[in-house]
């Protein structure tokens, strides 16, 4: 029997893994199927330490809101696979009944309130959520995932310096993968190293981490959770690196960034640094790896089925839910 | 004149090309102008060309984006300042409608706002409710501030020449549908289109259909169709929602005393609310039939590709509402 420890070491690699099958079955079902047909399509590969470890520090109580690029964070999150899937390809069995895409996975169930597509638009959504709990009371933590690119909208400022003279219990996590659609953090940050802009607000920063290492994301979010939930708002930034163009359609960014990708794939990859950990500290080997690996590619296989066979939604769905059902004179 | 075939996409970039080199003044700012050669291509090579000075990468910040453009056209620089794609301008409507659009008016004439905005507009691709939008309308609300919205290379050529070298704040409205649809273009320095003036695209005595950018090529081709029925649509390209060429309108409904309003935009407070209502202002006895308008669903936009084209305007819809206004 595996300790405590190994399993949940055992299980943030099955996530790992679910998510990377998840994301390459997009890329091809786009690509090669044509089963998704929406180009809005942002994958998750090479961030998944990030998504994975940080969730694993949150209880169901918490909340969780990101950007557009949120497959991950809705399957580390524990979405129904085939749903998410469902949702990709616009089907009525869809998180978000085939209305939403691919870019707006949401479940209320747990907690996950929803990717979104205006760079910075989440932001005050987080804060309302945040406030919320707070007025009521109750102890939640809200987690909010941000670009680098969308430090640099006035989103960002209002949010975070309101959360911070409100005291509201959240954690703020930047995900930075040093590009903004195509432009650098150093050109597009007057100040790159984006964890110091806690102090332009007072809030607490708990500064950079390395996001290529899912223990140590977990272990430094569960710090400032513990923060959040006691005291106020906490800025984390996480490094890491994204493995695809910013959408399924740019494909530039495999030439000009050729190098740091074969480094990043080569050494740095999220998820074979803690197949590596697992192997060397003798808690796994390759066989029983391997079977994790094959569970989580059965996953992905059977959501697409799933997927596949979901009717699309018809008429009636159009016109529904543009407004809360009530009886009006 | 010379004329070449190129679709929209090249055409507006020769004409931001020609514009900048001819005037020092004229530089462009956006997110992913530069190293990334432009979102949709437009500024491709311009940064080789023009350097950095002349072609500014931004952060992700509209707002900043509009509301310097506007400061930098105050003091005598004619910016071009890109929108990635409309739905984004929302972020940024504070400097466009509260700044650009009132600045020369609020201080008395004291100052020139000399800009463009170009921003990329429509839907249909699937991208989504907070990305699926036809906006025009709303911008077209204010005074102070004209809009472009061609729907052919030429015109779209003709009319940002005009956009930079006019003194007003322009919010130019590029279809994304119609980026890559080519058509023959002058190959004039000079070439100029002025602004506010309609087009007839297509000439027809029974009905006229009255619409901008990727509506009008709805419109031809409900025209070409019902022509085969011996059904004669006049098609009146607006090419500019303000001004608002309603004169050319009005002249065509004289003649056919029928219209059907066409646009991407959502039906509510829209162009042809504007158009119904100034047709029966000023043309209420040459009215033969209600006036008629289709628009995309009044819904925020979905992504199934199903319902999306349930929601989107398209020749069909056109031709049956002409039939509407026949009957
Ligand atoms: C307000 C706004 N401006 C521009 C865009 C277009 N856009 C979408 S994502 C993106 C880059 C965001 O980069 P970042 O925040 O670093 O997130 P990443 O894509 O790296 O996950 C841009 C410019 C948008 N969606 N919303």
């Amino acid at each position: 029997m595996p300790s405590a420890k190994v399993k949940k070491l055992l299980g943030w690699y099955g996530q790992m893994v679910l998510i990377r099958e998840f994301e390459d079955a997009c890329d091809r079902l786009f690509w090669e199927e044509k089963q998704i047909t929406g180009v809005y399509l942002h994958l998750y590969s090479g961030h998944e330490a990030v998504g994975v470890g940080a969730l694993a520090a949150l209880t169901e109580r918490d909340h969780v809101i990101t950007a557009y690029r949120d497959h991950g964070i809705a399957l580390a999150r524990g979405l129904d696979v085939g749903a998410c899937m469902a949702e990709m390809m616009g089907r009525v069995d869809g998180t978000s009944g085939g209305k939403g895409g691919s870019m707006h996975l949401a479940d209320r169930s747990r907690n996950f309130w929803g990717g979104y597509a205006i760079v910075g638009g989440h932001l005050p959504l987080a804060v309302g959520i945040a406030l919320a709990s707070q007025y009521r009371g109750e102890d939640e933590v809200t987690l909010c995932f941000v670009g680098d690119g969308a430090t640099n909208n006035g989103y960002f400022h209002e949010s975070l310096n309101m959360a911070a003279i409100w005291d509201l219990p959240m954690v703020w996590l930047i995900e930075n993968n040093f590009v903004a659609m195509g432009t650098r953090v150093e050109k597009h940050a007057g100040e790159p190293e984006l964890h110091k802009r806690a102090a332009a607000y007072g809030m607490k920063s708990l500064g950079r981490v390395d996001g290529q290492d899912v223990q140590a994301v977990h272990d430094i979010t569960r710090q400032a959770v513990k923060y959040a939930r006691n005291k106020g708002p906490v800025l984390l930034e996480a490094l890491t690196y994204r493995y695809k163009g910013h959408g399924v359609s740019d494909r530039s960014y495999d030439q000009r960034f050729a190098a740091e990708l074969a480094e990043y794939r080569e050494s740095k990859d999220p998820i074979e640094l803690l197949k590596r950990k697992l192997l060397q500290a003798g808690h796994a080997d390759e066989t029983s790896l391997g079977e994790i690996e094959a569970v989580q590619q059965e996953k992905v296989k059977e959501a697409v089925a799933f997927a596949a066979a979901s009717p699309a939604p018809s008429e009636e769905h159009l016109y529904q839910n543009v407004y809360v059902e009530t009886e009006r004179a | 004149m010379m004329v070449r075939n190129q679709p929209m996409r090249e055409a507006l970039r020769s004409a931001l090309q020609e514009e900048m080199r001819r005037d020092e003044r004229v530089f462009v700012m956006g997110e992913e102008v530069g190293e990334w050669q432009g979102t949709h291509r437009i500024t491709r090579g311009f940064l080789q060309e023009f350097g950095e000075r002349r072609v500014r990468d931004t952060p992700i910040s509209e707002m900043a984006i509009a509301g310097a453009a506007v400061g930098a056209a105050m003091n005598g620089l004619r910016p071009v300042a890109e929108m990635m794609t409309i739905s984004f301008a929302f972020l940024a409507m504070d400097a466009i409608v509260n700044h650009a659009a009132k600045i020369r008016y609020m201080f008395d004439g004291e100052f020139e706002v000399p800009l463009v905005i170009r921003a990329a507009s429509g839907w249909g691709d699937q991208a989504t409710a907070t990305h699926s939008h036809s906006p025009e309308p709303i911008f077209a609300h204010f005074p102070g501030m004209y809009l472009a919205c061609p729907s052919t290379p030429a015109d779209a050529k003709g009319m940002l020449k005009t956009a930079i070298r006019d003194p007003n704040p322009v919010l130019f409205c590029e279809s994304i549908a119609l980026y890559p649809r080519p058509g023959p273009v002058p190959n004039d320095e000079d070439y100029l289109l002025p602004i506010g003036e309609a087009a007839v695209k297509r000439a027809g005595a029974d009905v006229t259909l009255v619409s901008f950018a990727a509506g009008v090529h709805w419109c031809l081709q409900a025209a070409r169709e019902l022509s085969k029925e011996g059904i004669e649509c006049e098609v009146v390209d607006l090419r500019w929602l303000r001004p608002l060429d309603m004169d050319t309108v009005i002249a065509s409904f004289q003649k056919t005393n029928r219209c059907v309003v066409v646009e991407e935009s959502l039906p509510m407070y829209s162009l042809g609310s504007e158009v119904a209502a100034q047709l029966q202002e000023r043309a209420f006895d040459y009215m033969d039939a209600p006036i008629r308008r289709v628009s995309a669903a009044d819904v925020p936009l979905p992504f199934a590709r199903e319902l999306e084209l349930m929601a989107l305007p398209n020749a069909d819809k056109v031709i049956a509402s002409v039939r509407e206004v026949l009957r």
